[in-house]
């Protein structure tokens, strides 16, 4: 078995709101191992950013335990986690808002560089800048463009050539490709999987999409609500989902082919209910088929391994 | 009286900046026959809202301008309606569901009140009819009447784009058109509104341009389909022979790079290079420059839409020589 790069054990992230507390992220747990992708699929507001952003500690956990590379570091204050920053790298959905709009590609890039203090010299740092241009796919002749003057592909293949600056082993890709264009969005997605392959990179890779999700990832983890419903290595998840969000989720993507047979649809009814105050019941409970109030309202289920490598946490689902 | 309830010929319209004069329709033709859903597809920038807007001749002028061709919907020419004739049209011949439902609703007023305007404006009506109407209208959309006093800010995403849906159906418009009405919300309640969109405009025998840039949400919902590419339909036809039979590079580019087609692993692959800038593009085949079977020809002319088979339209200039064909998708 490869090096766990990452472990989360019970991780938790409550926020205090004026209606009561705001389960953002509850008792979530996983390993990802080196040079490997995690995929964490949900809709808005089941917690996957924060999750994502707690890792890095850029929001403080409320309860749980990170070990990175061996280290716990949950307890690790800014001054500890600020050469630890080198080793882990976020990437942001929204290439628009995430690049400073008064400085250059070649500032933006050697930004961490120099504020890591990684290179020393002027013009050892702008050799290293333009090979992370050329690394990225961004043309030498942009380097004194500001971030107005680009489209979204170029804007994130920026924010992909920060995060590759500081040499991580860990990037978290919170919604990489959203906000582009489905030709651009093969175009980076291709330059994400070819710096894994070249790099050896770990991914963190969050988003909504599941065609994205199920390309990109070696396990797939669903969320829902602040919790895990269903982890599982990407083909297990796609070929048999077991939890019935899952399933839900899965049968809710539009599929791009005419005339050829499709599977039944299977709409959920409701929409998400509020995360802030929840009761001990199953928190799909109100928007499933399948469930047995008797059962599914006594208690919060809990993850448990119903077939190797492949986890639920369902009433309903029997090993 | 015509089968088509919207034909739009040859529209050309351009928006004039102080960087230039943005040619963002660039000569487009298609008609949409009566309980027909047609789905206009292409990427940011191809000219697919300005095309919805002009259809309601609600472009913003200046700077845009309908430079020339044809509108006809349900037999009235739009281009040459009076301000009143407009604005009884929008509404009753044709409503619009623009994208982003968290900003289309005013925040100060009632959901209620925003779907009894619609009657008030059209219909000869008492304020408490009207809001009896809304109440009925927020029923069919899935939504309990007591809600009809709640504002904005107080519905989900969804249930705001299910109120919007209200409003564009309130007066019975023969024709909808639905600017990426699902983009902005999760995937589980795009499901739902698809539904309700469908099963709508079924029951009560409505056509619609659908907006989109989603080709498995054109496959779901469309019965034809159009392309668009830089201002201009590349490819047009019904959503069977566009999904089975593809013919134009362009829209082949699109599929082959969607990852859902694809194994884990496998390489995806892209259209190479960007969408052309719109003030300033390519001669000839606009799509051309990255088009991985252009030869010296296609930047010469403008291909024109030329007859495949069937109801199945494309311009490539390729196709002069009759061996040609795609590489395919995979």
């Amino acid at each position: 078995m490869a090096k766990v790069l990452l472990e989360v054990q019970n991780l938790t992230k409550y926020f205090n709101t004026p209606g009561g507390l705001l389960h953002a992220v509850d008792g979530v747990s996983f390993q990802v191992e080196e040079g490997k992708t995690l995929g964490i699929v949900g809709e808005s507001g089941c917690g996957k950013s924060t999750t994502g952003r707690t890792i890095l500690k850029l929001i403080e956990p409320t309860s749980g335990k990170i070990i990175f590379d061996g280290k716990d570091i949950t307890g690790y204050s800014r001054g500890q986690m600020r050469p630890l920053r080198t080793e882990m790298q976020m990437i942001f959905q929204d290439p628009f808002s995430s690049l400073d709009p008064r400085m250059t590609v070649m500032q933006l890039i050697a930004e961490p560089i120099i504020e890591h203090k990684l290179i020393h010299g002027r013009e050892a740092i702008e050799k290293r800048t333009l090979e992370l241009m050329e690394t990225v796919g961004l043309a030498q002749r942009l380097v004194n463009s500001y971030p107005h003057e680009l489209d979204g592909g170029r804007r994130q293949r920026i924010g992909i050539a920060r995060a590759l600056a500081v040499n991580p082993k860990l990037i978290v890709c919170d919604e990489p490709v959203s906000a582009l264009d489905v030709s651009i969005q093969a175009q980076i997605l291709n330059l994400l999987k070819k710096l894994q392959k070249d790099l050896g990179l770990t991914y963190i890779f969050i988003t909504h999409n599941l065609a994205v999700v199920k390309y990109f990832s070696d396990d797939i983890a669903v969320m829902y609500l602040g919790q895990m419903v269903e982890k599982a290595p990407s083909d297990d998840i796609f070929a048999e989902p077991l939890h019935p969000y899952t399933r839900a989720l899965l049968s809710a993507i539009p599929i791009p082919t005419v005339g050829k047979e499709k599977k039944q649809r299977v709409l959920i009814r409701g929409e998400i209910t509020s995360p802030v105050n929840l009761p001990d019941e199953c928190r799909f409970m109100k928007r499933c088929d399948e469930c047995d109030e008797k059962i599914c309202g006594s208690c919060d289920p809990s993850l448990v391994e119903v077939k190797p490598q492949h986890f639920v946490a369902c009433h309903r689902v029997k090993k | 009286m015509s089968d088509n309830i919207l034909e739009v010929k040859d529209l050309v319209v351009r928006y004039e900046t102080e960087d230039g004069c943005v040619n963002a329709v660039n000569g487009l033709s298609f008609t949409v026959g009566k309980q027909k859903i047609l789905g206009l597809v292409g990427e940011t920038g191809a000219g697919k809202t300005t095309t919805a807007l002009s259809i309601l001749n609600l472009i913003p002028s200046p700077p845009g301008k309908i430079v020339s061709g044809s509108i006809t919907l349900n037999d009235k020419d739009v281009l040459s309606l009076s301000q009143e004739e407009l604005q009884k049209m929008r509404g009753t011949d044709a409503a619009m569901i623009f994208q982003d439902p968290m900003t289309a609703l005013n925040p100060v007023m009632t959901v209620g009140e925003q779907i009894a305007q619609a009657f008030k404006l059209h219909q000869k009506i008492t304020q408490q009819e009207s809001i009896e109407k809304a109440k009925e209208m927020l029923k069919l959309v899935g939504i309990d009447e007591s809600r009809v006093y709640d504002y904005p800010h107080q519905f989900s995403g969804g249930m705001k784009q299910r109120v919007i849906i209200a409003i564009a159906l309130a007066c019975s418009p023969k024709l909808l058109l639905a600017d990426e009405p699902t983009t902005a919300l999760d995937v589980t309640i795009q499901a739902q509104v698809l539904e309700l969109i469908k099963e709508l405009i079924r029951d009560r025998g409505m056509s619609m341009v659908l907006i989109t840039h989603d080709l498995g949400v054109v496959a779901e919902v469309c019965d034809e389909v159009a392309v668009m590419y830089a201002g201009r339909i590349v490819e047009i036809g019904s959503a069977w022979e566009i999904f089975n039979e593809t013919k134009h590079p362009y829209t082949e580019g699109l599929f082959n790079s969607l990852p859902n087609l694809k194994k884990r692993g496998e390489e995806l692959k892209p259209i190479q290079g960007l969408t052309p800038d719109p003030t300033n593009l390519p001669a000839g085949c606009a799509f051309s420059p990255r088009c991985p079977y252009a030869t010296e020809a296609c930047s010469k002319t403008v291909p024109e839409l030329r007859h495949m088979d069937g109801t199945h339209y494309t311009a490539c200039t390729a196709y002069d020589s009759p061996d040609f064909k795609l590489g395919g998708k995979d």
